[in-house]
Parts: structure tokens; sequence; C-alpha cells
């Protein structure tokens, strides 16, 4: 059973089509690289995917619960609320921006959810942030407010926030983007580590080397479709296709 | 005046000190809440909800409010006059009014303190509630945090930290429109301070009313100072 199956996806924002019958699975344990030139539609496919945007139509699976299915026209039907809550529950989100909840210290962002979503006991929750701050090398940090961390620390706090509902599936949307470039390399660090423990993600991102080193495959993206579904090297050293090879090409310099 | 007549009329403004605060606490009480359903419905999106609301702050925000508490203060007793004789359910419904009432003219002068300071108050909610990134709602939404969860435990807090100076100031400014509820002679410090003048030909009443407001705003700017500074644990 894949961890996410996502069938003939389209969406679209009025009259522009963003994705076009986006096809792809994620097993468990793997991580995927989404790459492809800016508009092309890898972060609304993410925000499709996390009930963010609306699908016109396809089919999504998540662990097996089905989040949409296409009705007689073709047009996509959500499973109903409660369905989609549970969805929601199995799947992490690392945003771009951080996102972390300036008003609350990195101790309480990381355990709002689990306490108030999951309803987990406090003492407990607490002790599972503590544990995933150590990991993210923070653990001095649990009493700070976000705004006193640096954005490779607050991209940390963020990464152990959705880590701490034990989601099935991480997805990133360019982790590193809003860092400055001396501070990318600590989260990569910490993407490979999780990858080494076998979390699935799904990663979209800009750094090309580290999409090739980490990722079990590489999807590239370009004008609202998927053109290349294959591993790195495949999608990097052995791409016939003109259009990935052009883009690649900026990257080599 | 001698020491013993301004010893006198201070005495005289202090009892009418407790009508003041009373139109001060009870406007706040009930037009902060007030102003966050204000607040709501103009956000609404069903559209003439709307601008019905919006047409609402305008009138507010756009006449004095001395008018409105007069217009909302004779409104019933010149329909009470107007139903006189009809023996319909109006006129039995107004018969209670009684302009002359104490508590009458403290109801209208509330009501229309509320109405007034909601408008604005409604201004500074909605300003606060829409300058907060679209990322934490969906980071709350993210965590599977419910509509109610987000609203009270992540956007509000956020808010309220954001809206402290605007309110401090709406609320400096309530301390001294209460003296606008002497247009219809409801007796609160101003209205004293008036009658003392005439009594004694002196200005000092006035000044003794106008020590009254500093002191009252001098506070308040001390008490809103004290919370934007413990607000400050964050940016
Ligand atoms: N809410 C929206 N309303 C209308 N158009 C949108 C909206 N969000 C995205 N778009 C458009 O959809 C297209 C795809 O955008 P998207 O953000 O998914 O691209 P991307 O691949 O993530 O790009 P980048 O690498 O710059 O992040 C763009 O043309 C964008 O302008
Ligand atoms: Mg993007």
């Amino acid at each position: 059973m894949s961890i996410l199956s996502v069938k003939n996806l389209s969406k679209s924002f009025g009259k522009l089509e963003v994705l076009n019958d986006i096809s792809f699975n994620v097993e468990k344990g793997e991580v995927i690289s989404i790459i492809g030139p800016s508009g092309s539609g890898k972060s609304t496919l993410l925000r499709c995917i996390n009930q963010f945007e609306k699908i016109d139509s396809g089919e999504c699976e998540i662990c097996g619960i089905t989040m949409t299915k296409n009705d007689e026209n073709g047009k996509a039907v959500y499973a109903d609320n409660k369905t989609l809550h549970d969805i929601r529950l199995k799947i992490g989100l690392v945003f771009q921006n951080f996102n972390l909840f300036p008003h609350m210290s990195v101790l309480k962002n990381i355990t709002e959810a689990p306490v108030h979503v999951l309803k987990q006991d406090k003492a407990q929750a607490e002790k599972t942030a503590m544990e995933l701050l150590g990991k993210m090398g923070l653990a001095d940090k649990a009493n700070e407010y976000p705004c006193n961390l640096s954005g490779g620390q607050q991209q940390r706090v963020s990464i152990a926030r959705a880590l701490a509902l034990s989601p099935e599936l991480l997805f990133f949307d360019e982790p590193t983007s809003a860092l400055d470039p001396e501070l990318t390399g600590e989260i990569l660090k910490v993407i490979k580590s999780l990858a080494e423990e076998k979390m699935t993600m799904v990663i979209v991102t800009h750094e090309m080397q580290f999409a090739s080193e980490i990722s079990d495959r590489v999807i590239f993206m370009d004008g609202g479709y998927v053109i290349e579904n294959g591993t790195p090297d495949d999608v990097f050293n052995n791409s016939q296709n003109e259009r990935t090879r052009q883009f690649l090409e900026r990257y080599h310099s | 005046m001698t020491g013993e007549q301004i010893m006198k009329v201070t005495g005289i403004l202090l009892e009418n000190l407790i009508p003041t605060l009373k139109i001060f606490g009870f406007t706040l009480l009930f037009s902060i809440p007030l102003g966050l359903v204000v607040a709501a419905l103009k956000m609404c999106r069903f559209k003439p909800i709307s601008w019905l609301t919006n047409l609402y702050i305008l009138i507010m925000r756009g006449t004095p409010l001395m008018l409105q508490i007069i217009v909302v203060y004779y409104a019933l007793p010149f329909l009470k006059t107007a139903t006189k004789g009809t023996g319909g359910f109006m006129e039995n419904l107004l018969s209670g009014v009684d302009p002359a009432a104490e508590s009458f003219m403290f109801t209208m002068v509330i009501i229309a303190f509320v109405l007034n300071y909601a408008a604005y108050f409604a201004e500074i909610f909605r300003g606060g509630i829409e300058s907060i990134p679209k990322g934490q709602y969906e980071a709350a939404a993210a965590l599977g945090m419910t509509k109610a969860q987000t609203f009270f435990r992540i956007i509000l807090p956020q808010v309220i930290k954001r809206i402290v100076p605007a309110s401090s100031n709406e609320v400096i400014t309530l301390v001294k429109d209460t003296s606008l509820a002497n247009v219809v002679a409801y007796s609160e410090i101003m209205l004293a301070a008036k009658q003392q003048m005439m009594n004694y030909s002196s200005l000092v009443p006035l000044f003794i009313a106008g020590v009254f407001y500093f002191v009252m705003a001098t506070v308040l700017t001390a008490l809103f100072g004290f919370i934007e500074k413990k607000l400050n644990y964050y940016r």
C-alpha cells in the first residue's frame, strides 16, 4: 500500500490551469524531491494534497484513506470532514516561512497540537517535545520565543512541531529558501537524518545537489505537468527530455 | 474662591465621579464584545451583511457622538408622544418611559456610547485580525486544529497584542467623552462642574474637573504602557 497515491489530479485557478493530470505514488520510507521552474505548480500540488486548495478532479489516497474520488462527471468529490481531519493528521507540513506561533515558546509551539488536538497528556507531550528538540540540537531553546531564534533554528522547531504529531508522511515546501545560505546546511542535515530513519518525505526544493543525494526518486514538473519521475541518476544525468536538460543546465554553472 | 469652597466643590465633583466611572465602565463592558461581533459581521462573506455593517460604522464614525446621544435619548419620549391615545401596543410599551428618570437617562446614554464605541472597536479589531498572516491559519490547520481553536488559541492572542496601542487611544478618549453625557442633563463630573461654575461665578470648578479627567487619563496611559510592556515578551 502506498502512503500517498495521486491519480490524474487537475487544478486550475479560474482560467489558469496550474496542475494537469498529475499522477504519482509515494511508498513507505521513500524520499521524493519535486523540482521544477518557478510557477510550475509545485507548491500548488502540495497545497492540494494538504487541503489548502480544492482539487478540480483526480483521486487522492493517503495511507489507504480516500481524500478525493471522481464522480461520474470526472469532478473531484471530497471525503467527509471527519475523514479529512484524520488525513490531515497523517501528513506533517513544513513551510518555507516556518509559520511558528510567535506568542508561544518553542516548547509550547511543539506541544500545542499534541495536547489540544490529540488530547495527549501535557507531561507526555512535553517529554516527546524535549526529545524532538534534542534531536534537532535545540534542547536549550525550549523556553525561548521564536523571535529570538535564527531562521535555521526556527525551521528546525517547525520540523519538530510537525513530527510531534507522528505523521506518516512529511511534506516540505522549499524548507531552505527563506534562509541565509550559511543556514541551509543545518536544515539539510536534519532532513538527511530523518531520511536515515526511513521517514517518508516529499520535498519541494531548488537544492539540486541535495535532491540528488538524498532522494529515492525525483519528480520534475514544468507548466503544471509531471515531466519526469525517476531515480536521481535518471533525471539528473540521463534525461532524454529537452525541458529537463534545459532546466538542469541553469543549475550546473 | 476660598479654600473651604474649593474643598466643597471638590467633594461634589468627587461624588459625580461615580456616574462618570459608571458610563466609562459600562461602555467598555458592552462595546468591546459588541465590537468583536461587528468586526465579524463586517468580514462576513455574505456581502449585504458586510455592507450594512459598514454603513453602521460609517454613520457612527461620521457623526458627532453628542448628536447620537441626543437622538437616542429623545427617540423614545418622542415616540411616546406620537403614539399617545392610540391605545395600541406601542403606547402600552412606552408608558413606562420617563425622560427625567435617572435610570432612563443612564440607559440611553450607555446605549449611545456603546453603539458609538463598538464601531470604533470593530475597526480596530478588524484591522488586527486582518494583519495576522495567512500562514498562521495554515500552520494551525496543518496541525489539525479546529476553527475555534485556531481563533482563540492562535489568532486572538496575537490580535490583542497588536491592538493594544490603538485601543488605549480609544479608552483614553472615552474617559474624556463621558463628559458629553451632560447634554441630556445626566449628572456626572462635567454637569456638576458647570453648575458649580455658575454657582460661584468662577472657573475654578472647571479647573478641578480638568484635573479629575487628567488624572484618570494619566492613570490609564500608565496602565496601558504597563500592558504593552507585559506583551512585549515576543515580537
Ligand atoms: N491562489 C492562487 N490564485 C491564483 N493563481 C495562483 C494561486 N496560487 C498559485 N497561483 C499560480 O499558479 C501557478 C503555480 O504556482 P505555484 O506557487 O504552485 O508554483 P511553484 O512551482 O511553487 O513556484 P515557486 O518555485 O516559485 O515556488 C503560478 O502561475 C501562480 O501564479
Ligand atoms: Mg512554491
